[in-house]
């Protein structure tokens, strides 16, 4: 959008000004009533026009917030009905092709909630498409803070907070996913049973705990039920209470650009915009779940029957957030130790729990890891553009790319019937391509980053073309440049590139004192590894180089000659970029 | 405004090009073109204004669709009332949602606001004073002087938790070994059970079987046990039973009157992570656990051929009795189902031993 360009004073001075009121006004009635017992004024002067910075990738996070509302108040009308319970019972339901069977109260009572109660059914599919939206917009939540930067200080805590509500939506999802005791479901414990008996030197023990002796028992549901409606929400709500007390406190984060600073948030108050455009958001989401509830059919646990530890059915999956674990178990050979007496599962404790734990374990320590990497101490409150941290970017596709190979894996037998290939060799490529595709992808992501980066400084020193391909008397090709504008100059360059650490050093990448010790051997060259490819960003004195060039060049375009310069030397301003032209049209 | 506490006190650093300051804010169409306005406004009005109709829809559906009615229409087959439901609802609630949301984009003022940040740390002086009045605090404990306090108010403390750790001591049988060998090293599977077919409950004959049939079955003491203990059992005792070609196959010397004419039964619980193994492949005389993919040769005792399993199927010992049914020679001669801690499996079977 063309606007005008304006160096404006230093932007922390850019205050919205507001017209004062003409005589102080008076609260009355219910307002004065409140205030007067709670206090509502001062909260409301606190937030009521707090703001918030606009993007649509803030959403993500809104999403996995609106689907866990959506699953308290579903869930809240699911456990009206359902029975957590292992008793058999004959089922004697409106769905004719189970009746009279022997099933579990848990198993008949979700039957009634499809079949007998009127909307049941409906809420029962709003409640599972809202916990894998959950999951999912958490997921993509968590990566999009991740590859903004949004975790470096001041936000450590917040982003610890997301990695335990991440991990816990998991605990959650699978309990809710095992209580219709269906045969689906049923597989999955018995999954996890054999997960718990593969810990070493507890298994055992754990297995006979938490299922109350051997597996199934008969009290593993009504634990699951709690774990599913109590224990797990309790802390959830907890969490994302504090995570957005934590969002209030710092201000949410925003994109660099014009007038947008480290000590700013340029955006729109709570009262009314956020207020109707979050709360609006809100109604979509639930709409959209409700629309999915309507059409699409997710977990027909009728026809998957009762749970049936003789029978499984292949092509048995998990929802898909347990699918990585599930393609980890799948691919890892056989192995097991055998010591003194005792085996040790590593076939199924290393990609069943290790996996997880590493995982959340890995993502929890990143910011620190960050920080010692880059040395970087400073506050963030501006976005990182993913190109300008490449080697971040790199790692997090990397982590994407094999988070995704354990997932495919996951369905092995799926790709195998559908596209009618070897299953044991989709096995054994999975087996090498969770570690070889990472590398890959984090080599091909870093060189994007990199190629970006220097897109970035081209422009900056010699602005956009203008689209206009000129042909001159001697026949050669070229395009004029135009100069980009004091915003995109501006957000181009407003980055802060990090120097590589020194070993031995004693000073941080601002030259402020260490308190103890200097940088390390390791720390070093890590750090050389992170920062050490970044392109440096165009200096204030070859943007200024650049202008007066491009002034030059302005001059030479208004005589007519339209042969400017390709390349940003400024030695040698004719014409590698005409050259090119010439010979591709000759070869042409 | 004080601007003593922003979070960082060098924003200019490292950049080459001032900061512009923000963009001029340019008006949207729906504020200078009366006629666009207008029209929002009225677009706005009547999304709320279906709302109520959909909600009348639903309520409607609720009380006049019978339950059991079907839509049929091509890909789209579904309960009618579920349909009805997700449509009405869906759209009421999606139609508030885009109504809000665009008042708020089009109609409501679109002037940027700007806040000044703090920096979450407190000031200097702050954290000087909450250092003092820890101080005055501590004093006042008495702490200083009754050193022992802090150490056996902590001591007291940390011990509270035992009992509560140890309540929960309740929460399953304690799996010691004489637990172990009554519950997951054993099944109900003894000498002289017969094995009956999973779904008729008819007992099996060698002769009704043929070469390359598998029939899954289950100890005919099954039917003894119910609700709970019976799922528990059947996870252990479930078994599989094919009949192959005795000279396409090899018979260890030590299982070699395990079997009756090519006959065989092994446990069909994976011993990876314990799904029930169902895919049998005829000719390889492979079977392939569908969860996980873990493939054991059952024409070689059911060692592994392939995938996350590590420890052969293991195999029921039968023989014919004197009715000519098919019967159990014994329990399983090691424990079914996922290895565990305490006990070495790496002695069931190998493939090799004889």
């Amino acid at each position: 959008m063309a606007t005008p360009t304006r160096v404006a004073e230093s932007s922390p001075a850019v205050e919205a000004d507001r017209a004062p009121a003409s005589k102080p006004k008076e609260m009355h009635g219910v307002a004065k009533w409140a205030d007067e017992r709670i206090g509502i004024a001062k909260i409301g002067k606190f937030g009521l026009r707090k703001v918030f910075p606009d993007h649509w990738s803030f959403l993500l996070g809104e999403i996995a917030l609106y689907s866990f509302i959506i699953l308290l108040l579903t869930g809240v009308f699911l456990t009206i009905w359902f029975k957590p319970s292992m008793a058999e019972i004959e089922y004697d339901g409106s769905y004719q092709l189970l009746k009279g069977m022997p099933v579990s109260e848990a198993f008949a009572s979700t039957l009634d909630i499809s079949f007998d109660v009127r909307g049941g059914l409906l809420v029962r599919q709003i409640h599972h498409w809202a916990a894998l939206l959950f999951v999912a917009a958490a997921t993509v939540h968590m990566l999009r803070v991740f590859f903004t930067g949004a975790f470096r200080k001041p936000r450590e805590v917040n982003w610890l907070i997301g990695v335990g509500l991440l991990s816990l939506s998991l605990i959650a999802g699978f309990a809710g996913y095992s209580l219709p005791d269906d045969l689906l479901s049923g597989t999955g414990l018995r999954f996890v049973d054999g997960l718990i008996r593969s810990i070493p030197i507890i298994g055992t023990w754990a297995e006979f705990f938490v299922f109350g002796g051997e597996y199934p028992g008969s009290i593993l549901i009504p634990r699951l039920y709690m774990v599913h409606i109590l224990l797990v929400p309790g802390i959830l709500l907890g969490l994302i209470s504090a995570h957005l007390a934590l969002v209030v406190y710092h201000k949410h984060t925003q994109y660099p650009g014009a007038g947008r600073t480290e000590n700013n948030v340029v955006g729109y108050p709570l009262f009314p915009i956020y207020m109707a455009k979050a709360g609006g958001f809100f109604f979509i989401v639930f709409g959209f779940l409700v629309l999915m509830g309507g059409f699409f059919q997710i977990n027909p646990v009728w026809l998957y029957g009762p749970y049936d530890p003789a029978k499984v059915t292949a092509g048995s999956q998990p929802d898909w957030y347990m699918g990585w674990v599930e393609g980890a178990i799948r691919i890892i050979p056989a192995m097991e130790w055998h010591i003194a007496g005792t085996t040790w599962t590593w076939s199924v404790f290393l990609p069943g729990v290790g996996l997880m734990g590493v995982l959340f374990v890995g993502l929890g320590l990143w910011p620190f890891i960050e920080s010692w990497i880059t040395g970087d101490k400073r506050e963030h409150h501006l976005l990182d553009r993913p190109r300008n941290a490449p080697t971040r970017t790199a790692l997090g596709v990397a982590g994407m790319t094999c988070y995704g190979m354990f997932w495919l894996s996951g369905g092995n037998d799926i790709i195998a019937t559908r596209f009618n290939l070897d299953l044991n060799a989709i096995t054994l490529f999975m087996r090498v391509a969770v570690f070889v595709a990472p590398v890959i992808a984090f080599i091909i992501t870093k060189r994007i980053a990199l190629s970006l980066q220097r897109a970035d400084r081209e422009r900056v020193l010699h602005g956009s073309e203008d689209g206009m391909i000129v042909r001159s008397p001697e026949g050669g090709y070229s395009e004029a440049h135009l100069p980009v504008s004091k915003e995109e100059e501006f957000l181009l360059t407003q980055h802060l590139q990090h120097k590589v650490l020194e070993q031995g050093h004693d000073t941080d990448a601002r030259g402020v004192q260490r308190k103890k010790g200097g940088v390390g051997r390791l720390q070093a060259r890590l750090s050389r590894w992170y920062l050490g490819h970044d392109i440096p960003k165009a200096t204030a004195s070859e943007i200024e180089a650049a202008h007066n060039h491009g002034a030059h060049g302005e001059v030479e375009g208004s005589h007519g000659a339209p042969e400017l310069d390709g390349d940003g030397t400024g030695a040698t301003p004719h014409h590698s970029a005409d050259e090119d032209a010439h010979s591709g049209s000759t070869a042409g | 405004m004080s601007h003593d506490n922003l979070p960082v006190k060098d924003p200019e650093l490292g950049h080459p090009v001032p900061n512009p300051g923000l963009e001029e804010h340019v008006e949207r169409y729906t504020d200078v073109d009366k006629g666009a306005g207008d029209r929002a406004y009225r677009t706005i009005l009547m999304m709320l204004g279906a709302v109520p109709v959909l909600a009348i829809l639903f309520v409607v559906i609720y009380f006049a669709v019978p339950r059991d009615a079907y839509i049929d229409f091509g890909i789209l087959q579904a309960n009618a009332m579920n349909l009805g439901f997700g449509l009405t609802g869906g759209l009421a609630v999606l139609l508030i949602g885009l109504a809000v949301v665009q008042w708020a984009r089009v109609i409501m003022g679109d002037e940027e606001s700007v806040e000044i940040r703090h920096a979450a740390s407190s000031s200097e002086e702050e954290r000087a004073a909450v250092l003092e009045e820890f101080d005055a605090g501590v004093e006042q404990s008495g702490v200083r002087r009754r050193k022992l306090l802090l150490g056996a108010a902590g001591g007291g403390l940390g011990i509270s938790l035992v009992p509560a750790v140890v309540l929960f001591a309740d929460m399953g049988p304690h799996p010691t070994a004489a637990v172990r060998a009554e519950t997951i090293e054993r099944t109900i599977w003894e000498e002289g059970i017969l094995l009956v077919n999973d779904v008729t409950w008819e007992p099996l004959r060698p002769e009704a079987l043929e070469v390359g049939q598998l029939v899954n079955a289950q100890p005919a003491n099954l039917n003894d046990f119910h609700g709970a203990e019976l799922q528990v059992e059947k996870a252990k005792a479930s078994i599989i039973v094919v009949r192959m070609d005795p000279n396409s196959i090899k018979i260890p010397q030590s299982r070699a009157d395990w079997h009756v004419g090519g006959i065989l039964a092994y446990s069909k619980i994976c011993t990876h992570v314990g799904c029930p193994i169902s895919l049998w492949e005829r000719q390889t005389h492979h079977l392939l656990c569908p969860c996980h993919q873990s493939t054991f040769d059952l024409g070689n005792s059911g060692v592994v051929v392939f995938g996350p399993a590590a420890r052969a199927l293991p195999q029921l010992p039968i023989r014919v009795n004197a009715d000519g049914y098919l019967v159990a020679q014994s329990d399983f001669t090691v424990p079914v189902g996922p290895s565990f801690f305490e006990r070495d499996s790496s002695q069931d079977f190998q493939d090799g031993d004889q």
